[in-house]
Protein backbone atom coordinates (compact mmCIF):
# COMPACT_ATOMS: atom_id res chain seq x y z
CA UNK A 1 0.00 0.00 0.00
CA UNK A 2 1.58 3.75 -0.92
CA UNK A 3 1.43 5.92 1.28
CA UNK A 4 -1.66 8.09 1.91
CA UNK A 5 -2.18 11.30 -0.07
CA UNK A 6 -4.13 14.28 0.29
CA UNK A 7 -8.01 14.28 -0.34
CA UNK A 8 -8.98 14.45 -3.51
CA UNK A 9 -12.05 16.88 -5.10
CA UNK A 10 -14.38 13.83 -5.15
CA UNK A 11 -13.62 13.44 -1.51
CA UNK A 12 -11.95 10.85 -0.95
CA UNK A 13 -8.18 9.69 -0.29
CA UNK A 14 -5.40 8.91 -2.66
CA UNK A 15 -2.28 7.75 -2.68
CA UNK A 16 0.49 10.07 -2.50
CA UNK A 17 1.65 8.57 -6.11
CA UNK A 18 1.05 5.90 -8.70
CA UNK A 19 2.87 3.63 -10.75
CA UNK A 20 2.06 3.12 -14.66
CA UNK A 21 2.59 -0.17 -15.61
CA UNK A 22 3.68 -0.59 -19.26
CA UNK A 23 4.64 -4.12 -21.01
CA UNK A 24 7.69 -4.60 -22.86
CA UNK A 25 9.74 -7.78 -24.75
CA UNK A 26 11.08 -8.63 -20.94
CA UNK A 27 8.21 -8.11 -18.86
CA UNK A 28 4.60 -8.80 -19.50
CA UNK A 29 2.05 -10.43 -18.49
CA UNK A 30 -1.56 -11.44 -20.14
CA UNK A 31 -5.09 -10.80 -19.30
CA UNK A 32 -7.43 -13.19 -21.09
CA UNK A 33 -11.15 -13.91 -21.84
CA UNK A 34 -13.14 -15.11 -19.26
CA UNK A 35 -16.04 -17.05 -21.03
CA UNK A 36 -19.26 -17.33 -20.05
CA UNK A 37 -21.90 -17.96 -23.12
CA UNK A 38 -18.98 -16.91 -26.17
CA UNK A 39 -16.45 -18.35 -28.53
CA UNK A 40 -12.95 -16.90 -27.51
CA UNK A 41 -12.16 -16.62 -31.29
CA UNK A 42 -14.42 -13.74 -31.64
CA UNK A 43 -12.58 -11.66 -29.64
CA UNK A 44 -8.66 -12.59 -31.36
CA UNK A 45 -6.88 -12.17 -28.30
CA UNK A 46 -3.35 -11.76 -28.30
CA UNK A 47 -0.37 -9.56 -26.54
CA UNK A 48 1.84 -7.50 -28.66
CA UNK A 49 4.93 -8.23 -26.68
CA UNK A 50 3.89 -11.96 -26.47
CA UNK A 51 3.35 -12.24 -30.47
CA UNK A 52 6.87 -10.13 -30.75
CA UNK A 53 8.78 -12.57 -28.62
CA UNK A 54 7.59 -15.24 -30.73
CA UNK A 55 8.17 -13.13 -33.96
CA UNK A 56 11.25 -13.02 -36.09
CA UNK A 57 13.06 -9.78 -36.50
CA UNK A 58 10.84 -7.04 -38.79
CA UNK A 59 8.09 -9.77 -39.87
CA UNK A 60 4.50 -7.67 -39.94
CA UNK A 61 2.53 -9.92 -38.05
CA UNK A 62 -1.41 -8.85 -37.71
CA UNK A 63 -2.61 -8.66 -34.32
CA UNK A 64 -5.67 -6.40 -35.52
CA UNK A 65 -8.01 -6.32 -38.90
CA UNK A 66 -10.68 -4.61 -39.61
CA UNK A 67 -11.98 -5.48 -43.25
CA UNK A 68 -8.85 -4.43 -45.46
CA UNK A 69 -6.98 -2.09 -42.21
CA UNK A 70 -4.71 -4.01 -40.28
CA UNK A 71 -2.60 -3.14 -37.10
CA UNK A 72 0.82 -4.87 -37.58
CA UNK A 73 3.24 -5.62 -34.50
CA UNK A 74 6.74 -5.80 -35.32
CA UNK A 75 9.94 -7.09 -33.42
CA UNK A 76 12.44 -4.35 -34.15
CA UNK A 77 16.17 -5.85 -33.81
CA UNK A 78 19.05 -4.94 -35.99
CA UNK A 79 18.09 -2.97 -39.43
CA UNK A 80 14.83 -3.67 -41.31
CA UNK A 81 14.55 -3.36 -45.35
CA UNK A 82 13.54 -0.46 -47.14
CA UNK A 83 9.21 -0.19 -47.52
CA UNK A 84 7.47 1.95 -48.73
CA UNK A 85 3.02 2.40 -49.32
CA UNK A 86 1.32 4.77 -51.34
CA UNK A 87 -1.30 5.76 -48.26
CA UNK A 88 -0.03 7.67 -45.03
CA UNK A 89 1.22 4.69 -42.55
CA UNK A 90 2.01 5.17 -38.33
CA UNK A 91 4.53 3.21 -36.40
CA UNK A 92 3.91 3.38 -32.42
CA UNK A 93 7.45 2.63 -30.58
CA UNK A 94 5.93 0.14 -27.61
CA UNK A 95 9.68 -1.13 -26.13
CA UNK A 96 13.00 -0.58 -27.49
CA UNK A 97 14.80 2.57 -29.03
CA UNK A 98 14.48 2.77 -32.87
CA UNK A 99 16.08 5.04 -35.36
CA UNK A 100 13.52 5.88 -38.69
CA UNK A 101 15.30 7.28 -41.90
CA UNK A 102 13.02 8.82 -44.80
CA UNK A 103 13.64 9.11 -48.11
CA UNK A 104 11.18 10.91 -51.02
CA UNK A 105 11.34 8.28 -53.62
CA UNK A 106 11.56 9.45 -57.14
CA UNK A 107 9.91 6.88 -58.60
CA UNK A 108 7.27 4.57 -56.36
CA UNK A 109 7.03 1.28 -57.14
CA UNK A 110 3.27 0.97 -56.76
CA UNK A 111 0.59 2.56 -58.48
CA UNK A 112 -1.48 5.20 -56.77
CA UNK A 113 -4.05 4.52 -54.84
CA UNK A 114 -2.61 0.63 -54.09
CA UNK A 115 -2.91 -0.23 -50.06
CA UNK A 116 -0.13 -2.16 -48.25
CA UNK A 117 3.15 -1.63 -48.04
CA UNK A 118 6.07 -3.55 -49.80
CA UNK A 119 9.37 -3.77 -49.77
CA UNK A 120 11.84 -1.78 -51.72
CA UNK A 121 14.65 -3.83 -53.83
CA UNK A 122 18.16 -2.17 -52.50
CA UNK A 123 18.54 1.69 -51.36
CA UNK A 124 16.00 4.06 -52.24
CA UNK A 125 16.37 6.52 -55.14
CA UNK A 126 15.14 10.32 -53.79
CA UNK A 127 16.55 13.04 -51.30
CA UNK A 128 16.40 12.41 -47.99
CA UNK A 129 13.53 13.82 -45.95
CA UNK A 130 15.35 13.38 -42.35
CA UNK A 131 15.43 10.72 -39.60
CA UNK A 132 13.34 10.58 -36.24
CA UNK A 133 14.59 8.93 -32.73
CA UNK A 134 11.89 6.92 -31.24
CA UNK A 135 11.81 5.69 -28.05
CA UNK A 136 8.94 3.88 -25.85
CA UNK A 137 5.48 5.46 -26.58
CA UNK A 138 6.52 7.56 -29.62
CA UNK A 139 4.61 7.77 -32.64
CA UNK A 140 5.42 8.77 -36.02
CA UNK A 141 3.94 9.69 -39.42
CA UNK A 142 5.42 7.04 -42.88
CA UNK A 143 4.09 9.52 -44.96
CA UNK A 144 2.70 7.78 -48.43
CA UNK A 145 5.27 7.69 -51.12
CA UNK A 146 8.69 7.86 -49.00
CA UNK A 147 10.98 5.00 -48.35
CA UNK A 148 11.26 3.94 -44.73
CA UNK A 149 13.77 2.10 -42.65
CA UNK A 150 14.02 1.72 -38.89
CA UNK A 151 16.91 0.82 -37.08
CA UNK A 152 16.67 -0.67 -33.78
CA UNK A 153 19.13 0.78 -31.40
CA UNK A 154 17.88 -1.21 -28.51
CA UNK A 155 15.91 -4.47 -29.61
CA UNK A 156 12.15 -3.39 -29.53
CA UNK A 157 8.42 -3.34 -30.21
CA UNK A 158 6.63 -1.32 -33.11
CA UNK A 159 2.84 -1.18 -33.64
CA UNK A 160 2.20 -0.17 -37.02
CA UNK A 161 -1.05 1.07 -38.34
CA UNK A 162 -1.67 0.29 -42.04
CA UNK A 163 -3.50 -1.82 -44.35
CA UNK A 164 -2.90 -5.14 -44.89
CA UNK A 165 -0.34 -5.96 -47.83
CA UNK A 166 2.01 -8.75 -49.26
CA UNK A 167 4.24 -9.14 -46.72
CA UNK A 168 1.49 -8.69 -43.42
CA UNK A 169 1.81 -12.44 -41.71
CA UNK A 170 -1.68 -13.71 -40.70
CA UNK A 171 -1.16 -16.48 -38.10
CA UNK A 172 -4.53 -15.69 -35.53
CA UNK A 173 -4.52 -19.71 -34.94
CA UNK A 174 -0.65 -19.40 -33.22
CA UNK A 175 -0.94 -15.78 -31.31
CA UNK A 176 -4.59 -15.90 -30.09
CA UNK A 177 -6.23 -17.61 -27.48
CA UNK A 178 -8.87 -19.99 -28.84
CA UNK A 179 -10.63 -21.20 -25.85
CA UNK B 1 -32.48 21.20 -40.50
CA UNK B 2 -30.19 23.97 -39.48
CA UNK B 3 -29.47 24.95 -35.79
CA UNK B 4 -31.24 27.88 -35.88
CA UNK B 5 -34.89 25.80 -37.19
CA UNK B 6 -34.02 23.65 -34.29
CA UNK B 7 -36.65 24.25 -30.81
CA UNK B 8 -35.47 22.93 -27.80
CA UNK B 9 -38.62 22.23 -25.97
CA UNK B 10 -37.95 22.83 -22.25
CA UNK B 11 -40.59 24.17 -19.30
CA UNK B 12 -40.56 28.05 -19.14
CA UNK B 13 -39.72 28.22 -15.18
CA UNK B 14 -37.72 26.23 -13.27
CA UNK B 15 -38.81 23.17 -10.99
CA UNK B 16 -38.56 23.52 -7.44
CA UNK B 17 -34.54 22.18 -7.36
CA UNK B 18 -33.77 25.25 -10.10
CA UNK B 19 -34.15 22.89 -12.92
CA UNK B 20 -35.63 23.34 -16.00
CA UNK B 21 -37.50 20.10 -17.25
CA UNK B 22 -37.04 19.26 -21.14
CA UNK B 23 -38.93 16.91 -24.14
CA UNK B 24 -37.90 15.21 -27.35
CA UNK B 25 -40.70 13.99 -29.23
CA UNK B 26 -43.14 11.93 -26.27
CA UNK B 27 -39.80 11.64 -24.12
CA UNK B 28 -39.41 13.72 -20.77
CA UNK B 29 -36.46 14.75 -18.85
CA UNK B 30 -36.72 16.12 -15.45
CA UNK B 31 -34.37 16.28 -12.63
CA UNK B 32 -34.44 16.92 -8.63
CA UNK B 33 -31.68 16.86 -6.09
CA UNK B 34 -30.10 13.35 -6.51
CA UNK B 35 -32.02 11.44 -9.60
CA UNK B 36 -33.11 11.90 -13.16
CA UNK B 37 -36.82 10.84 -14.19
CA UNK B 38 -36.92 10.05 -18.08
CA UNK B 39 -40.58 9.41 -19.30
CA UNK B 40 -42.25 8.25 -22.37
CA UNK B 41 -46.01 6.56 -23.27
CA UNK B 42 -45.54 3.32 -22.12
CA UNK B 43 -43.41 4.03 -18.70
CA UNK B 44 -41.29 5.97 -17.06
CA UNK B 45 -37.34 5.53 -16.00
CA UNK B 46 -34.91 6.87 -12.66
CA UNK B 47 -31.56 7.04 -13.24
CA UNK B 48 -28.75 8.65 -11.13
CA UNK B 49 -27.87 12.47 -11.57
CA UNK B 50 -24.17 11.48 -11.52
CA UNK B 51 -24.66 8.43 -13.80
CA UNK B 52 -26.93 10.17 -16.48
CA UNK B 53 -24.72 13.26 -16.62
CA UNK B 54 -21.39 10.87 -16.95
CA UNK B 55 -23.42 8.80 -19.62
CA UNK B 56 -25.09 12.49 -21.30
CA UNK B 57 -22.05 13.73 -21.88
CA UNK B 58 -20.46 11.19 -23.83
CA UNK B 59 -23.17 11.06 -25.96
CA UNK B 60 -23.16 15.07 -26.74
CA UNK B 61 -19.08 15.02 -26.91
CA UNK B 62 -19.04 12.16 -29.71
CA UNK B 63 -22.34 13.05 -31.63
CA UNK B 64 -23.74 9.37 -30.60
CA UNK B 65 -21.13 7.52 -31.27
CA UNK B 66 -20.59 4.41 -33.13
CA UNK B 67 -23.85 2.02 -32.58
CA UNK B 68 -25.99 1.82 -29.43
CA UNK B 69 -25.16 4.55 -26.43
CA UNK B 70 -26.66 3.09 -23.08
CA UNK B 71 -26.77 5.11 -20.25
CA UNK B 72 -27.90 1.89 -18.12
CA UNK B 73 -30.08 -1.34 -18.43
CA UNK B 74 -32.97 0.89 -20.05
CA UNK B 75 -32.31 4.47 -21.49
CA UNK B 76 -30.08 5.19 -24.59
CA UNK B 77 -29.78 6.14 -28.13
CA UNK B 78 -28.77 4.30 -31.78
CA UNK B 79 -27.08 6.40 -34.00
CA UNK B 80 -28.14 6.07 -38.04
CA UNK B 81 -25.46 9.32 -38.91
CA UNK B 82 -28.23 11.80 -39.75
CA UNK B 83 -30.88 10.33 -37.21
CA UNK B 84 -31.23 9.13 -34.01
CA UNK B 85 -33.18 6.70 -32.58
CA UNK B 86 -34.21 7.38 -28.74
CA UNK B 87 -35.69 4.70 -26.80
CA UNK B 88 -36.46 2.77 -23.31
CA UNK B 89 -36.16 -0.95 -23.18
CA UNK B 90 -35.28 -1.56 -26.63
CA UNK B 91 -32.43 -3.65 -25.70
CA UNK B 92 -33.58 -4.74 -22.35
CA UNK B 93 -35.44 -8.29 -23.02
CA UNK B 94 -37.76 -8.03 -20.14
CA UNK B 95 -39.20 -4.65 -20.96
CA UNK B 96 -40.15 -5.89 -24.86
CA UNK B 97 -41.53 -9.03 -23.60
CA UNK B 98 -43.71 -6.49 -21.33
CA UNK B 99 -44.30 -4.53 -24.66
CA UNK B 100 -42.83 -1.57 -22.52
CA UNK B 101 -40.44 -0.53 -24.60
CA UNK B 102 -40.61 2.61 -26.69
CA UNK B 103 -38.59 4.41 -29.15
CA UNK B 104 -38.70 7.53 -31.54
CA UNK B 105 -36.18 8.29 -34.61
CA UNK B 106 -35.30 12.62 -34.56
CA UNK B 107 -33.35 14.05 -37.01
CA UNK B 108 -29.67 14.46 -35.58
CA UNK B 109 -29.42 18.23 -34.93
CA UNK B 110 -32.51 17.73 -32.84
CA UNK B 111 -31.30 15.61 -30.24
CA UNK B 112 -28.09 16.96 -30.29
CA UNK B 113 -28.97 20.47 -29.07
CA UNK B 114 -31.90 19.20 -26.97
CA UNK B 115 -28.92 17.29 -25.34
CA UNK B 116 -26.95 19.74 -25.30
CA UNK B 117 -29.44 22.25 -23.43
CA UNK B 118 -30.05 19.67 -20.58
CA UNK B 119 -26.65 18.86 -19.99
CA UNK B 120 -25.85 22.69 -19.70
CA UNK B 121 -28.68 23.14 -17.52
CA UNK B 122 -28.26 20.52 -15.52
CA UNK B 123 -24.60 20.35 -14.74
CA UNK B 124 -23.73 22.20 -11.36
CA UNK B 125 -20.70 24.89 -11.01
CA UNK B 126 -18.97 21.59 -8.70
CA UNK B 127 -19.83 19.20 -11.18
CA UNK B 128 -17.19 17.78 -14.44
CA UNK B 129 -18.81 14.53 -16.34
CA UNK B 130 -15.96 14.34 -18.14
CA UNK B 131 -13.82 13.77 -14.88
CA UNK B 132 -13.22 10.54 -12.89
CA UNK B 133 -14.62 10.66 -9.38
CA UNK B 134 -11.41 11.81 -7.64
CA UNK B 135 -10.67 14.78 -10.09
CA UNK B 136 -14.61 16.63 -9.56
CA UNK B 137 -17.26 17.47 -6.66
CA UNK B 138 -20.46 16.04 -6.72
CA UNK B 139 -23.41 16.27 -9.46
CA UNK B 140 -25.71 15.98 -6.61
CA UNK B 141 -27.98 19.11 -5.32
CA UNK B 142 -30.02 22.30 -6.16
CA UNK B 143 -29.33 24.38 -8.96
CA UNK B 144 -25.94 25.84 -8.19
CA UNK B 145 -24.32 27.65 -11.03
CA UNK B 146 -22.86 26.28 -14.39
CA UNK B 147 -19.85 24.61 -15.78
CA UNK B 148 -19.91 25.21 -19.43
CA UNK B 149 -16.60 25.30 -20.58
CA UNK B 150 -16.45 21.81 -18.82
CA UNK B 151 -19.07 20.36 -20.77
CA UNK B 152 -18.20 22.27 -24.30
CA UNK B 153 -14.68 20.82 -24.50
CA UNK B 154 -13.80 20.30 -27.75
CA UNK B 155 -12.98 17.37 -29.35
CA UNK B 156 -9.71 16.50 -30.56
CA UNK B 157 -9.55 14.72 -34.35
CA UNK B 158 -5.99 14.63 -36.48
CA UNK B 159 -7.03 14.71 -39.63
CA UNK B 160 -3.64 12.91 -40.25
CA UNK B 161 -1.36 12.91 -37.06
CA UNK B 162 -1.10 14.77 -34.07
CA UNK B 163 2.32 16.95 -34.18
CA UNK B 164 1.61 17.24 -38.30
CA UNK B 165 1.67 20.93 -38.96
CA UNK B 166 -1.24 22.10 -39.39
CA UNK B 167 -2.80 19.28 -37.47
CA UNK B 168 -4.11 18.74 -33.81
CA UNK B 169 -0.64 19.60 -31.62
CA UNK B 170 0.88 17.92 -28.49
CA UNK B 171 -0.43 19.23 -25.13
CA UNK B 172 1.91 20.81 -22.73
CA UNK B 173 1.57 22.83 -19.47
CA UNK B 174 1.44 25.80 -21.35
CA UNK B 175 -1.47 24.75 -23.27
CA UNK B 176 -3.44 24.11 -20.28
CA UNK B 177 -2.97 20.30 -20.44
CA UNK B 178 -0.77 19.67 -17.08
CA UNK B 179 0.35 15.65 -16.47
CA UNK B 180 -2.37 13.70 -14.79
CA UNK B 181 -1.85 13.10 -11.17
CA UNK B 182 -1.55 9.08 -12.11
CA UNK B 183 0.58 10.29 -14.76
CA UNK B 184 3.58 11.60 -13.31
CA UNK B 185 6.02 8.75 -13.77
CA UNK B 186 5.32 8.84 -17.62
CA UNK B 187 8.08 9.95 -20.02
CA UNK B 188 7.49 13.77 -21.34
CA UNK B 189 10.40 12.88 -23.76
CA UNK B 190 9.45 13.91 -27.12
CA UNK B 191 11.08 11.90 -30.19
CA UNK B 192 14.22 13.69 -31.80
CA UNK B 193 13.64 14.53 -35.00
CA UNK B 194 16.20 15.72 -37.99
CA UNK B 195 14.01 17.09 -41.15
CA UNK B 196 15.56 18.58 -44.19
CA UNK B 197 14.34 21.75 -45.58
CA UNK B 198 10.44 21.54 -47.43
CA UNK B 199 9.87 18.10 -45.57
CA UNK B 200 8.77 20.01 -42.22
CA UNK B 201 4.97 18.72 -43.05
CA UNK B 202 5.95 15.15 -43.61
CA UNK B 203 8.88 14.36 -40.82
CA UNK B 204 6.62 14.23 -37.69
CA UNK B 205 6.42 12.14 -35.01
CA UNK B 206 4.91 12.79 -31.22
CA UNK B 207 5.30 11.20 -27.85
CA UNK B 208 1.57 9.48 -27.48
CA UNK B 209 2.60 8.06 -24.06
CA UNK B 210 3.21 11.89 -23.14
CA UNK B 211 0.06 13.14 -24.72
CA UNK B 212 -2.14 10.63 -23.40
CA UNK B 213 -0.90 11.34 -20.04
CA UNK B 214 -1.86 15.32 -20.25
CA UNK B 215 -5.66 14.13 -21.03
CA UNK B 216 -8.09 15.85 -18.47
CA UNK B 217 -10.90 13.62 -19.38
CA UNK B 218 -11.79 9.88 -18.74
CA UNK B 219 -13.68 7.28 -21.50
CA UNK B 220 -13.37 9.90 -24.57
CA UNK B 221 -11.56 8.20 -27.22
CA UNK B 222 -10.48 10.96 -30.03
CA UNK B 223 -8.32 10.39 -32.95
CA UNK B 224 -4.35 10.87 -33.09
CA UNK B 225 -3.74 9.11 -36.42
CA UNK B 226 -5.89 8.44 -39.57
CA UNK B 227 -4.68 6.09 -42.35
CA UNK B 228 -7.77 6.41 -44.49
CA UNK B 229 -10.63 5.35 -42.63
CA UNK B 230 -8.80 3.38 -40.04
CA UNK B 231 -8.80 5.29 -36.87
CA UNK B 232 -6.28 5.58 -33.67
CA UNK B 233 -8.55 6.58 -31.55
CA UNK B 234 -6.47 6.81 -27.58
CA UNK B 235 -8.27 7.46 -24.75
CA UNK B 236 -7.29 7.90 -20.85
CA UNK B 237 -9.74 5.73 -18.12
CA UNK B 238 -10.47 5.72 -14.82
CA UNK B 239 -13.59 3.87 -12.72
CA UNK B 240 -16.08 2.73 -14.99
CA UNK B 241 -17.08 4.01 -18.70
CA UNK B 242 -19.80 5.79 -18.07
CA UNK B 243 -21.95 4.32 -20.92
CA UNK B 244 -22.94 0.95 -22.23
CA UNK B 245 -21.35 1.34 -25.65
CA UNK B 246 -23.30 -1.15 -27.85
CA UNK B 247 -21.40 -2.09 -31.58
CA UNK B 248 -22.61 -1.70 -34.97
CA UNK B 249 -19.24 -2.46 -35.72
CA UNK B 250 -16.12 -4.51 -34.69
CA UNK B 251 -14.08 -2.04 -32.61
CA UNK B 252 -10.60 -3.11 -31.20
CA UNK B 253 -8.87 -2.15 -28.13
CA UNK B 254 -4.93 -1.99 -27.55
CA UNK B 255 -4.32 -2.25 -23.63
CA UNK B 256 -1.33 0.55 -23.63
CA UNK B 257 -0.66 0.88 -19.76
CA UNK B 258 -2.06 -0.67 -16.71
CA UNK B 259 -5.39 -2.70 -16.71
CA UNK B 260 -9.33 -2.46 -17.92
CA UNK B 261 -11.36 -5.34 -17.06
CA UNK B 262 -14.52 -5.26 -19.79
CA UNK B 263 -18.00 -6.78 -19.06
CA UNK B 264 -19.35 -7.97 -22.42
CA UNK B 265 -23.21 -8.70 -22.82
CA UNK B 266 -25.22 -9.77 -25.84
CA UNK B 267 -25.87 -6.46 -27.72
CA UNK B 268 -30.03 -7.11 -27.60
CA UNK B 269 -30.49 -9.02 -24.84
CA UNK B 270 -28.00 -7.60 -22.22
CA UNK B 271 -27.19 -11.64 -21.79
CA UNK B 272 -23.60 -12.54 -20.46
CA UNK B 273 -21.07 -12.97 -22.63
CA UNK B 274 -17.76 -13.18 -21.30
CA UNK B 275 -15.49 -11.11 -19.20
CA UNK B 276 -12.41 -9.69 -20.47
CA UNK B 277 -9.23 -8.80 -18.36
CA UNK B 278 -6.75 -6.64 -20.52
CA UNK B 279 -3.23 -6.16 -18.78
CA UNK B 280 -0.66 -3.61 -20.81
CA UNK B 281 0.14 -4.75 -24.03
CA UNK B 282 -3.09 -7.06 -24.37
CA UNK B 283 -4.77 -6.69 -28.21
CA UNK B 284 -8.58 -7.97 -28.59
CA UNK B 285 -11.31 -7.37 -30.63
CA UNK B 286 -14.85 -6.42 -29.40
CA UNK B 287 -17.43 -8.18 -32.13
CA UNK B 288 -20.29 -5.99 -33.93
CA UNK B 289 -23.57 -7.89 -31.92
CA UNK B 290 -22.25 -7.01 -27.79
CA UNK B 291 -22.34 -4.26 -25.61
CA UNK B 292 -19.38 -3.86 -23.53
CA UNK B 293 -18.29 -1.87 -20.06
CA UNK B 294 -15.20 -0.89 -19.19
CA UNK B 295 -13.78 -0.98 -15.28
CA UNK B 296 -10.06 1.09 -14.58
CA UNK B 297 -8.91 0.77 -11.34
CA UNK B 298 -6.42 2.96 -12.16
CA UNK B 299 -6.22 5.98 -14.50
CA UNK B 300 -4.82 3.68 -17.93
CA UNK B 301 -4.23 4.25 -21.14
CA UNK B 302 -6.58 2.43 -24.01
CA UNK B 303 -5.89 2.82 -27.47
CA UNK B 304 -9.59 1.94 -29.26
CA UNK B 305 -9.03 1.45 -32.85
CA UNK B 306 -12.35 1.93 -35.27
CA UNK B 307 -12.81 1.86 -38.53
CA UNK B 308 -14.85 4.68 -40.04
CA UNK B 309 -16.07 3.33 -43.01
CA UNK B 310 -19.92 3.90 -43.63
CA UNK B 311 -20.93 1.28 -45.48
CA UNK B 312 -19.87 -1.29 -42.11
CA UNK B 313 -23.32 -1.05 -40.18
CA UNK B 314 -25.07 -1.62 -43.34
CA UNK B 315 -22.65 -4.68 -43.81
CA UNK B 316 -23.26 -6.19 -40.70
CA UNK B 317 -26.63 -6.00 -40.51
CA UNK B 318 -27.39 -7.75 -43.44
CA UNK B 319 -24.90 -9.89 -42.99
CA UNK B 320 -22.73 -9.47 -45.77
CA UNK B 321 -20.28 -9.36 -42.82
CA UNK B 322 -19.76 -11.40 -39.76
CA UNK B 323 -20.31 -9.89 -36.77
CA UNK B 324 -16.73 -11.05 -35.68
CA UNK B 325 -13.53 -9.95 -37.43
CA UNK B 326 -11.46 -12.74 -38.17
CA UNK B 327 -12.16 -16.47 -39.23
CA UNK B 328 -9.82 -19.32 -37.68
Amino acid sequence: MGVLGSPAAGGGVERASYTTKFGSLESFDKGGVELVNDDARHYAFSNVFDVASRSKPWEKVAVGKNMEYVLEVVRAEGISEWRTAAHDEFAVCLDGEVTLDLVKLDSSPLAEGSEGSVAIDGEPVGPRMGRVYLKRGHQALLPAGAAYRFTATVTGVMLIQTIAGPDTQFRWAQICQTV
Amino acid sequence: MTVSDIQVVQSEGTNAEGYHEFSLGEFTFRRDEFFVYIGWPTGNHIMSADAFLRALQRDVAWDFFYGVVNFDGVFGTVNHYGTVDIFAGRYNESYRKAELDYSENVETPQIRETFKAVLADWTNATFDPFASPHETGAAFGIKNGENISAVTRRRVAANRMVAVPGDEQIRSDASGFPVNRMFRDVDQSEPVIEVEPGYEGEVAAFSLFAYLSRSDVTWNPSVVSACKDSLFCPTTEEYILPIIHGNDRVEWFLQLSDQITWEVEDRDTGAVRSRVVMKAGDICAMPADIRHQGYSPKRSMLLVWENNSGDIPDLIASGKSPTYPIEF
